[in-house]
C-alpha cells in the first residue's frame, strides 16, 4: 500500500469529536488523599511556556497540539513541574502489536505531523531490507506495513534497528534526548551518558514531534547518582573477559536494581561496546533498568565519589558463583540439548558480531535455521563477499525486525539456543520456544550439529 | 476504608472487576497477549490468567517500552483491565492510558496503590470510584 494512502477509520472519526480535547488537566494537581498512608510524593503543578501553550492551543497545527497534549498530559502525571527541549529521539512505535497502533500513526500522519528533532526508528514488524519472511496473517502483514509507511511518512530517519547507537546515533554527553527500546535507552544514558527516561510507544513520537519532553526522572542530574553496588572483582579474568558473562550480570543486575540506579564494579579493563549493548538488554529486561553504570567505563562512573555523588557506605551486592549460577540458569527454561533452531541479535548484531559469526562457522554449513538479526548499518558496513558467506552457509539474515517482534520460526514446540539475554527473556512467551542461553561459539555449534553441550568452559 | 490516589480517573462511574493483584512486577509486552490480555511469561508467577476485566494490581512494571502499545491495543479490544492500581505511577503504562482517551476508546482509569495497600486488597469482585474509594459490592 503506497505511504499516503488514506485509513477509512481516520475519516470516521473526525479530530474534532475527540473527547479528551478538552480534558487535559494541567493547572493544580490533586492533593494526597486522606486515610492512607502520605506517600512523602512531592505533587508538582506543571508550568507551561507561553510557546508550549501557544502549541496546545494549535497555533503550531493538530499535529503539534495533540503531541504535546500526550507530552503534557504524561508529565502531569507523572509529577513533572515542566517540560524541556530534546535534541533527538529513538521511536519504538512502529512495531505492529495490533491495529490501534496503526491507527494512531494514521491518525498523526493525516494531520500533516513531522517530527522536529532527529529521529531514529526501531525495528518494525516486517523485514523490508532482506525480505526475511514472517507468517503475519494478510490483515497483521498489511497494517504492520502500514505502520512502518506513516513513521517514515512523519520523517523518522528508516534506520529500523534497536541498536541506533551503532548506526550513527548517538548524542552527546548530558544532553536531553526521548528514546523508547529498552536496551537502547539503556545504552543512550549509560553508554553515551546523554539523559532520556524510559519512553514508552507514542510518548516518543509525542515528544519528537513537540521537540519537548517532561523534566523528571533520569532528565534530573540527581536522579542519575548510584544507590547500590554490584562487585564483581571476585569473578576470574577468564571469565570477565567472555561474551557470555555479560548479559548473565546484567541480567544480575536489572534483578536487583527494579527501577534504581546502580554501579558495577570490577569489570574496568574488560568492556567492550558490544558486552556493554548485550549487558544493557539484558538488564532492561531483567529489571525497569534506564541507567547503569559501570566504574573506570561507562562515562558518569570514572570514580565512586563521582559516581554516587558522595555518598557513602552504598549497599554492596558481592556477584558470588552462586548468585552467578541463578542468574545463568534463569536465562534457559530446558537443558534440552536438541537445538531446533538458533537466534542472534538483540540488540541487533553489530558487523563485528556478524564477521565473528562467520570466523566461528569456519567454512562450515549450519543444519538448523539460524537466524542473526541485525539493521541495515550493520549490513552495509560488511563487504559484500561476507554477506554472501554467511548466506552460502545457510545464515538467515533478518533485518529491520526480529525473531521476537514477529512470527518468523518454524510453528513447533522447539527448542531455541541463543547467546543474547533479552532473546532468552522474550523468547519463551513471543515464540513458544523453549530457550537455553549460550555463547556465541556453542550457538554456532550448535547450529552446525543440532545438539549443545551442557557446557562448562569459562564458568568452571 | 481503604482508598487509592487516582492518577488518570474515569469519571463516567466506578469501575468494578476481580481482583488480580499480582505477585512479581510484568513487562506487557512479551508479558500479556494483545490479542486475548493473558499473561504468556511463562516466568511469572500468574503466567497464564487473563487480566481482561480485572481490578489490576501491579507491584511493578518492568521491562519493554512497547508495554504502552500492548495496553492499546487490549483497550481497542474491549479487553484491558477494568482498573490498574500501580505501587508508583508508570509513564510506559500510563501513555497506553492517555492515547486509548485521544483515540476516543475507553482506557481503564488508573490509581496509585503502594505494595502495602495491594496486599490488603479484598480477594473477589471490588468497585474503585473515581476519588479511589475502594468498596466490595
Amino acid at each position: 500500500m503506497p505511504r499516503d494512502a488514506p485509513s477509512k477509520v481516520l475519516h470516521m472519526i473526525p479530530f474534532t469529536s475527540f473527547p479528551a480535547h478538552h480534558s487535559l488537566h494541567i493547572i493544580p494537581c490533586r492533593r494526597q488523599p486522606a486515610g492512607e498512608k502520605n506517600q512523602n510524593r512531592q505533587k508538582m503543578t506543571l508550568t507551561l511556556t507561553p510557546e508550549e501553550r501557544a502549541m496546545l492551543a494549535d497555533e503550531a497545527g493538530h499535529a503539534p497540539a495533540l503531541a504535546l497534549r500526550i507530552v503534557a498530559e504524561t508529565a502531569r502525571l507523572m509529577g513533572a513541574e515542566k517540560l524541556i527541549p530534546v535534541a533527538s529521539a529513538h521511536i519504538d512505535g512502529a512495531l505492529y502489536h495490533g491495529d490501534s497502533g496503526t491507527l494512531f500513526a494514521e491518525r498523526l500522519v493525516e494531520l500533516g505531523a513531522k517530527v522536529a528533532v532527529p529521529a531514529t526508528l526501531n525495528v518494525g514488524g516486517l523485514d523490508l531490507a532482506c525480505g526475511a519472511k514472517t507468517r503475519l496473517p494478510p490483515h497483521q502483514h498489511d497494517m504492520a506495513h502500514r505502520l512502518m509507511m506513516a513513521y517514515e511518512a512523519m520523517g523518522c530517519e528508516p534506520s529500523w534497528t534497536c541498536a541506533p547507537y551503532q548506526a550513527g546515533h548517538r548524542p552527546a554527553l548530558g544532553s536531553d534526548v526521548a528514546w523508547g527500546e529498552s536496551n537502547a535507552v539503556a545504552f543512550c544514558n549509560s553508554v553515551l551518558g546523554a539523559r532520556t527516561n524510559r519512553y514508552g510507544d507514542f510518548l516518543d513520537i509525542a515528544c519528537a514531534i513537540a521537540g519537548h519532553a517532561p523534566y523528571y526522572g533520569l532528565h534530573k542530574p540527581e536522579n542519575r547518582r548510584a544507590t547500590f553496588m554490584l562487585d564483581c572483582s571476585g569473578l576470574s579474568a577468564a571469565l570477565r573477559g567472555s561474551d557470555v558473562l555479560w548479559p548473565v550480570i546484567g541480567t544480575l543486575y536489572g534483578q536487583e536494581a527494579g527501577t534504581a540506579v546502580g554501579v558495577v564494579t570490577g569489570l574496568a579493563g574488560f568492556a567492550t561496546e558490544d558486552r556493554l549493548k548485550a549487558f544493557g538488554a539484558a538488564a532492561a529486561s531483567a529489571g525497569a533498568v534506564g541507567l547503569f553504570h559501570i566504574l573506570g567505563v561507562t562515562p558518569e562512573a570514572p570514580d565512586m565519589k563521582t559516581v554516587t555523588g558522595g555518598a557513602e557506605n552504598l549497599p554492596v551486592i558481592p556477584v558470588t558463583p552462586e548468585r552467578l549460577a541463578k542468574a545463568r540458569g534463569g536465562l534457559s527454561t530446558t537443558q534440552s540439548s536438541a537445538i531446533d533452531a538458533v537466534a542472534i541479535g538483540s540488540p541487533h548484531c553489530s558487523a563485528e558480531e556478524l564477521r565473528e559469526v562467520l570466523q566461528r562457522l569456519s567454512g562450515r554449513k549450519v543444519a538448523r535455521p539460524f537466524y542473526a538479526c541485525t539493521g541495515r548499518h550493520a549490513l552495509l558496513a560488511l563487504a559484500r563477499p561476507e554477506r554472501q558467506a554467511l548466506i552460502d552457509a545457510g545464515v538467515t539474515l533478518v533485518a529491520d525486525t526480529c525473531i521476537v517482534v514477529t512470527p518468523m520460526l518454524a510453528e513447533i514446540a522447539g527448542v531455541l539456543a541463543t547467546n543474547s539475554g533479552k532473546f532468552a527473556h522474550y523468547a519463551p512467551g513471543n515464540t513458544g520456544y523453549a530457550v537455553r542461553y549460550a555463547s556465541l561459539a556453542e550457538c554456532v555449534d550448535a547450529a552446525v550439529s543440532g545438539h549443545l553441550a551442557n557446557e562448562t568452559g569459562a564458568w568452571s | 476504608m481503604m482508598r487509592a490516589e487516582p492518577l488518570f480517573p474515569d469519571h463516567k462511574g466506578p469501575a468494578e472487576g476481580p481482583v488480580l493483584a499480582l505477585t512479581a512486577p510484568l513487562s506487557f509486552w512479551g508479558g500479556v497477549d494483545p490479542a486475548t490480555g493473558r499473561i504468556i511469561q511463562v516466568r511469572h508467577p500468574q503466567c497464564g490468567r487473563s487480566i481482561a476485566g480485572t481490578v489490576l494490581a501491579l507491584p511493578g512494571t518492568i521491562g519493554s517500552s512497547s508495554s504502552s502499545a500492548v495496553l492499546l491495543e487490549l483497550i481497542r479490544l474491549e479487553i484491558a483491565p477494568a482498573a490498574l492500581l500501580l505501587a508508583a505511577p508508570d509513564a510506559i503504562l500510563l501513555i497506553g492510558c492517555v492515547v486509548g482517551r485521544e483515540m476516543g476508546w475507553r482506557p481503564p482509569p488508573a490509581f496509585r496503590l503502594d505494595e502495602a495497600g495491594q496486599a490488603r486488597l479484598p480477594a473477589g469482585q471490588i468497585l474503585i470510584l473515581a476519588d479511589g474509594e475502594i468498596r466490595t459490592p
